[in-house]
Order: C-alpha cells, then structure tokens, then sequence
C-alpha cells in the first residue's frame, strides 16, 4: 500500500472519530453571546491537525495550505498601517468570547504569546519573539505581504501553526491588520528599537 | 497583566520592567508562596459545611446524606476518589455533578433551579464553589484516585483525552494549544503540560481553589469553562459529559498525588 493510501484509509478511520466528538460536543455545549454553535463544527484544517496530532502528512498540509492562501485577500497599495494603532491592538485581548461585546473594538491578543515591544515586559512565549522583527528583515514589499498574510491566516503559511487565522475568522478588520503590520516593519516602531 | 501589577505591586514598582527573566521567575514564585500563605480557603471551606448541613429545597433536608461515593454522608476522603461511575445515576460524575444530583434527589430542587447561579461573582460565591471548598478540604492528604476501571469511566476517560487534544472554534484552539508544550507562558502566566503526569500532580491536586486575582473561590467546572471562553468556544454545559470527561481525564493523568488543596492561584 502506497503512503498516500495509507494516510486516506487513516484519516476516513479518525473522521469518524472526529465527528464522534463533534456530535458530543454539539449536545454539552450551548451557545452565548457572540459564541455560536456553528463553532464547534471543525473545518478540514481542524480536522486534519487534530487526527494527525499537528504533524499532518506533508503532501496532504502543503495542498491545504495552498486552500488557505487563497483565502487571503492582500488589499491595493501599501500594507503599512499606523504603528501606534497596532501597539494597542497587540495589547488587547478581547475578541470573538462570550463575555465580548460584539462591535466593541477587538484585539490580537499577541502579548499573549509573543514578545514585541521592549517596554512590555508581560509578554508569553507560545509563539516566537518578534523584537526587532523589522530591523532584520526591512519593510520592503515582499515581507510586508508575508507579514500581512500570515496574521490574516497563519495557516496558510503552517497548517497547524497554533496561531488564530485573525483575518479569516473575522477577528480582526483589514484596517487592524494593516496597524500589525507597522507595529512589525515600521522602522519607527518601538519593535524596532 | 492583573498578575504582573500583582508582583510589580508587591516588589514596590518601577524596576519592575527591568527584571532579568531569572529574577522574575523567582519573584512570581514568592508573589505565589505569599498568595498561599494569606490564602483565605479556610473560611470558605466553613461556609462551605454549614451549607453541607442546612436544610433546603423542597424536601427540607441538608446534604448530608448524599453518597459521594464512599457512602451516604461519608465525606471524608470523598473528592480525592472522583470523578467516578455511580451505578444510582448510571454515570460518571465529578463533585459538582455529584452534588448537583443530591440536590435533585435528596433535596427534591429542580435542575434549573440548582444550577440558577454555579459561578459566584466579586459579591457572593455560588453554593457550588463554598460546597466544593469543603469537601475538597476533607480529602487533604488523600492520594487522588478518581475511577478508571468501569467501562464507563475508561470511555469518559477516552472521550476527555480527545477532547483534550480536539480543535475547534473561532481561534482553532485545543486545551492542547495553550497546555501541550514545555516551558511556555501566556503573558507571564507559565503553562502546566496537563496531559503529562508531573504536570498534571500539582494542579489536579490544588482545585477547586481560591484566585487572589479576583479574591473569588472557583470550581474545576468553573476553570474548564473559562478555559473555553478564551478558546472562542461556546458555553459548556453546567457538569456535562464533557466536563466530567475532561476533569477524569487530567485527574487520572495526575493520579497518586497527595490532595494539598484547595489552592490559592494567582
């Protein structure tokens, strides 16, 4: 049996299961606030990385991850926003939960996991440290689109990253990720410094 | 940040920014020893047994009754053996079900009106919370042993290790995002491995627990829900399947420490 059999049989055996888990969780869980049940139906991206344990084949997350890339809708012109605006999106954790107010200006909650501006010391460590992140790599075109794209939808860049997809789930506007971007390229940013 | 203003308060301010992460660490560790120390559960846990004993509901009965296991009215040593099957109710249940159930059965109150108000606020704790502070109380020094051989709690221990490791929701979250690897923080929280045995000891054996954060005693079904809040998931039904799988999930992954709780969290 060829390794691309081998990964079909294995994933059809552990959907199974998935939806096993779906359906319990369609029965204990209730929705509240903006927390909608349609969120624990789990798209093809969930899925695979929870059956595949976040090591998904490397044929199967390389097609879906070229799915997600075309999700991600780069807007004209420049992706450089306002530093400022994206310093005080990075520090607000408050999207998308039950106890959120929809409309109510959202955040990327991204001190929760990286480190960004020195003068923030409470910064976790999930995710990479971001200092400097500019600095070292320029702002030119080319990087502006990555960072841009990979705070839109993190998944198309690694399938299982942990990152939320803050463009494609609605969490965060064009605007907002624009201000991110700047936080990250802009030579003035604190991030820079 | 509420923890970070919490240590920043306690070493007087500034400089605070400043610290070398090794310094830091060790200064969360003494914000943390001071926490346990000025810990209040005692008084939560006597509030807690005068509720155990008053008469309420329907019936005009306390609690005492109820079998949490190891017997009618035996509370001693009761919550380091849960969760647990139940042949009466023919399920596997955590403290907070189990209490829930007597209130129902013993005290003949309605399920909506038991569970009105499970998590308590800045003003007033919940029934639920002063209850669980003491009979968790009861257990201390009780290794913790909740079941693992009925059918039934082996497929509620396999229906919580899935869960554990499930993605789902607005941020495609898993309890595993947050508490599957090594030496990471949220912030400057530090992050427990749970579905690792010496991660697991420690934590399963200081809740239910009392948060200085918010000066409020809290239930595991009450960490477990927040927990979903912040994955961008919907609610968790009050002592559901799902909860009780999750708690024997991570409860058994801890099994064998001594109970030292209820703790004081930051």
């Amino acid at each position: 049996m060829n390794a691309r059999v081998f990964y079909s049989l294995a994933f059809i055996a552990s959907a199974a299961f998935a939806q096993d888990v779906t359906k319990v969780l369609q029965r204990d869980f209730h929705a509240r606030g903006q927390a909608t049940m349609d969120r624990v139906v789990q798209d093809g991206v969930q899925r695979v990385c929870t059956e595949s344990r976040d090591r998904p084949p490397a044929e199967l997350a390389r097609s879906l991850e070229a799915d997600q890339m075309k999700t991600i809708v780069f807007p004209e012109g420049s992706l450089m926003g306002d530093w400022k605006r994206g310093e005080s999106i990075a520090q607000n954790g408050r999207a998308l939960q039950w106890t959120d107010k929809p409309g109510e200006a959202a955040g990327g909650s991204c001190y929760n996991c990286h480190q960004l501006s020195p003068q923030e010391a409470s910064f976790g460590t999930l995710g990479p440290s971001l200092r400097q992140f500019g600095k070292l790599r320029g702002n030119g075109r080319e990087i502006q689109r990555y960072v841009y794209g990979k705070i839109y939808n993190a998944k198309a860049y690694n399938l299982c990253s942990q990152m939320p997809r803050l463009g494609l789930s609605g969490t965060l506007t064009e605007e907002q990720i624009k201000d991110l971007v700047a936080l990250l390229l802009d030579a003035d940013s604190p991030v820079n410094r | 940040m509420k923890k970070l203003f919490g240590f920043c308060a306690v070493l007087g301010g500034a400089f605070c920014a400043s610290l070398p992460a090794q310094d830091a660490k060790k200064e969360i560790q003494r914000y943390q020893q001071m926490i346990a120390e000025g810990s209040p559960v005692e008084l939560f846990e006597l509030q807690g047994e005068e509720l155990w004993k008053k008469p309420q509901g329907p019936k005009g009965v306390s609690l005492e009754q109820c079998d949490l296991g190891l017997g009618a009215g035996v509370v001693k040593g009761a919550y380091a053996r849960l969760p647990r099957y139940f042949n009466d109710a023919d399920r596997v249940m955590d403290l907070e079900s189990r209490l829930l159930h007597c209130m129902m059965t013993l005290q003949g109150r309605t399920r909506e009106q038991a569970t009105l108000r499970v998590f308590g606020n800045d003003d007033r704790p919940s029934e639920m919370e002063l209850l669980s502070a003491y009979i968790a109380g009861q257990s201390r020094g009780a290794r913790m042993s909740p079941g693992t051989t009925h059918p039934k709690e082996k497929e509620s221990y396999e229906l919580g290790r899935r869960l554990f490791f499930h993605r789902a929701g607005a941020w495609d979250f898993s309890c595993a995002s947050c508490h599957g690897e090594e030496g990471k923080r949220i912030r400057m929280q530090e992050l427990p491995v749970l579905y690792k045995p010496e991660h697991a000891r420690p934590v399963m054996a200081t809740w239910p627990a009392y948060r200085a954060s918010n000066s409020q005693f809290k239930t595991m079904q009450w960490r477990l829900n927040d927990c979903y809040r912040q994955m961008r998931m919907p609610e968790p039904n009050f002592a559901s399947d799902s909860t009780v799988a999750l708690t024997l999930f991570l409860t058994a992954t801890g099994k064998g420490e001594p109970y030292h709780g209820p703790g004081a969290k930051r």
